[in-house]
């Protein structure tokens, strides 16, 4: 996004050359920089906005039960209380391995159905290409809740209710649209004469992809990955609804806190904390892989 | 090298054959989040020391998460719950359909006789037991005996909906930070229409008539609605809207509303010190009647029920009495406090005297709960049976429509005759599409 603003440099060059010979440039440079300034604040207000219920989610992991519905307020004394009332109620480990296990197992399974899927449409296009893209997006228009019953049905005959392996099935088929949808239009973005010149060479289709494709996309695929990664961490629906006990992850541990009677603000927010931390500190430290990818189209 | 690679591996595999041998059959309880199931919860270890070879999983969730979770499952016959939490309003409809497992073999000393008659027969379904209530409660007024003093009120021992909208607009005083009454607002039907629907019981309304046709725009509603909304929009707390009953437990119990009238089962909370600032002034009384008593106070149960699909019967009949019985309640009194014993269930409870001390409530709580009568809940007649709530499986869907056209009149934007002619309208085509009338 920032690397459309303006920069003081073609602000200069477009300058009459009359207004540059009067010191233009000193006025044009202050001007671009006062702009820069106001950009930023501007950024840092909408990030401020965005973050702050997440803020006031940690701080209020921090107070008591009475501090967390009391006039809010800033200044409070730190309690570790609900941390430790959440501890001692749920295993955290339990629910965080179950999350990582789906999320990640869903978006290897997902990558590796959609990498073959979104090739041959991007390289080799027949006529209803355009059709099936459309209409796998289409699965997503449909509300999950209107295919429990049937999906309920179906795991409970397959034996696959609270388990990670019917979780992670089910995460696949819930991202894979987007996963080759995102795939598809980074394959397409990348000429075809460098895969033509791979098949000259003698390459097959695998080693075409191997060693073509996926390392001269490999910003765009991973990028698919890590968003992947994301919904299917933060997905409720499904893994409240398929899970009991054993491959319940930390979706279903975050809904436990949550109460019709008396007091829990604190410790959801405690829970709730708990629960983002992973992902936060993961897209965190791969911020620049996804920013990389979502702009890889721009900067080629 | 070999051999020493094997052998771990092999006692290894061999520990794991032992441990498959005297694997102990785990019980699925999914239940909510209620400070009376945390307590549960954490006296699981004394359960499966008492019954060894079962152990004991919990699966706990939001009341409405666990209420789609647990219908799902039930409905599909998935089993993947032992015990599943449910409420007087799931259990006669639940039963209908063979869902539940029927309890009626209980044990000798479990005392089925000693469990209050009113909930006994909310968890009944044709004259059997198909739950076993873990607490339960009714509604009654709470208010602030330090703010009546200083009005020089006095409270009768049956006050009426008339005289607590009198003393409301005398105590209010919003720029002191007292607001004269605190009422449910946030709509839902287990949330504002509980309420609601006992003061439209109290007015002499009702929700179907005996040919299920809706009411809700029948002139006793009318009045109702129109009471409720001058009540809690001039003399509550501002944005009363949004308020459900965890809201109102907080301005209440931090000295912010004179009167609340909800739940029984708060009382043990607004009267401990510890979470409470006016548990010194705390005064109870009857919930408020307006032309019949019929159906003022509401009855609810959380009750534990053994799904039919349930591979684990046995052992989950043997949870659920231990959880619901007499030594539980002893249990907890004395590791938990007498305040924090389960209410609203057993009639000796009510008889301790160590629970009448601690509780100077519980002769309240136990007057509202005996009169409550599920089945004779309205002034004239009514095909249902269920004080706030009609128990057919139509009523979540209605209630919630209901609720939110009263949160609508109640906030302003329309006025109450057109909010209730918009609820009566799509609580009349959900029954016809339900298939009630033509």
């Amino acid at each position: 996004m920032f690397n459309k603003t303006p920069t003081s440099g073609p602000a200069t060059a477009a300058m009459p050359p009359a207004q540059q010979a009067l010191g233009g440039q000193g006025i044009g440079a202050a001007l671009a920089r006062h702009r820069r300034l106001w950009l930023a604040l501007l950024a840092w207000t909408i990030t401020f906005v965005i973050f702050f219920p997440i803020l006031w989610m940690i701080l209020t992991g921090f107070k008591t039960e009475a501090q967390a519905i009391a006039t809010p307020s800033l200044l409070f004394t730190p309690t570790l209380e609900s941390y430790e009332a959440v501890h001692a109620r749920a295993d955290y480990l339990k629910f965080a391995w179950n999350s990582v296990y789906v999320s990640v197992g869903s978006t290897l399974l997902a990558l590796l159905i959609g990498i073959p899927a979104a090739y041959s449409m991007a390289f080799l296009p027949t006529k209803r290409t355009k059709g099936t893209l459309l209409w796998m997006l289409s699965t997503k228009m449909l509300p999950p809740v209107g295919v429990l019953v049937p999906i309920y049905l179906i795991f409970r005959d397959l034996g696959m209710l609270d388990t990670r392996t019917g979780l992670t099935v089910v995460y696949t088929l819930m991202n894979l649209p987007i996963v080759i949808w995102m795939l598809y239009t980074f394959f397409k973005d990348l000429p075809r004469d460098i895969l033509e010149a791979g098949r000259m060479d003698g390459a097959s289709t695998l080693q075409e992809v191997g060693y073509l494709l996926i390392p001269l996309t490999l910003p765009g695929i991973a990028s698919t990955g890590l968003l992947s990664v994301i919904l299917s961490w933060n997905e409720a629906f499904w893994s409240l609804n398929l899970t009991s006990s054993q491959a319940a992850p930390l979706t279903a541990y975050i809904a436990s806190f949550s109460s019709p009677e008396g007091l829990f603000w604190a410790k959801l927010s405690a829970a709730s904390t708990m629960a983002v931390a992973p992902i936060l500190i993961f897209g965190w430290l791969t911020q620049k892989q996804m920013v990389r990818g979502l702009t890889f189209g721009a900067v080629k | 090298m070999k051999l020493t690679r094997a052998l771990p591996l092999a006692t290894l595999a061999a520990a794991v054959a032992a441990a498959s041998q005297v694997q102990a059959e785990t019980l699925r309880v999914a239940t909510v989040n209620n400070n009376d199931m945390v307590i549960m919860q954490s006296l699981t270890s004394e359960f499966e020391q008492a019954h060894p070879g079962i152990e004991v999983d919990w699966v706990i969730l939001e009341e409405n998460v666990l209420r789609q979770r647990l219908t799902t499952d039930v409905a599909t016959g998935g089993g993947q719950f032992d015990v599943m939490t449910i409420g007087t309003y799931e259990v006669p409809i639940w039963a209908e359909r063979e869902w539940l497992v029927p309890l009626t073999d209980l044990p000798d000393d479990y005392d089925v006789d000693d469990l209050l008659t009113s909930v006994r027969d909310g968890l009944s379904h044709d004259g059997t037991l198909h739950a076993l209530p873990f607490y339960g409660e009714s509604s009654m007024l709470f208010y602030r005996t330090d703010l009546f003093e200083e009005h020089g009120i006095e409270m009768p021992e049956q006050p009426t909906w008339e005289e607590v909208h009198d003393w409301a607009s005398r105590i209010h005083d919003p720029d002191n930070g007292a607001y004269g009454i605190c009422l449910r607002g946030k709509p839902g039907w287990g949330e504002n229409m509980a309420f609601v629907s006992t003061l439209v019981n109290t007015f002499g309304g009702r929700w179907f008539d005996e040919e299920w046709q809706p009411q809700i725009n029948s002139p006793e509603w009318q009045e109702a609605i129109a009471f409720y909304v001058d009540l809690l929009g001039n003399y509550g707390p501002p944005g009363a809207s949004s308020n459900g009953f965890n809201e109102n437990q907080a301005l209440f119990s931090s000295g912010r509303c004179a009167m609340w009238v909800d739940a029984t089962s708060a009382a043990g909370r607004i009267y401990d010190a510890r979470e409470s600032d006016v548990a010194d002034v705390l005064g109870f009384s009857q919930a408020p009647v307006a032309v019949t008593p019929k159906g003022s106070h509401w009855l609810w149960s959380w009750a534990l029920a053994i799904p039919a699909s349930s591979e684990r019967q046995e052992a989950a009949r043997q949870f659920i009495t231990w959880a619901t019985s007499r030594d539980y309640v002893e249990m907890v009194g004395e590791r938990e406090g007498w305040t924090s014993v389960p209410p609203g269930t057993r009639t000796s409870t009510y008889q301790d005297e160590r629970y009448s001390e601690a509780a100077p409530f519980a002769s309240f709580v136990l007057e509202a709960m005996q009169n409550a009568d599920p089945t004779d809940s309205t002034l004239e007649p009514s095909p249902y049976v269920g004080v706030q709530f009609a128990g057919i499986p139509e009523f979540q869907a209605i209630g919630t429509q209901v609720g939110q056209m009263v949160a609508a009149a109640l906030t302003g934007q329309m006025p109450v005759q057109q909010a209730l002619d918009n609820a009566q309208r799509s609580a009349e085509r959900t029954m016809r599409q339900a298939g009630y009338y033509d």
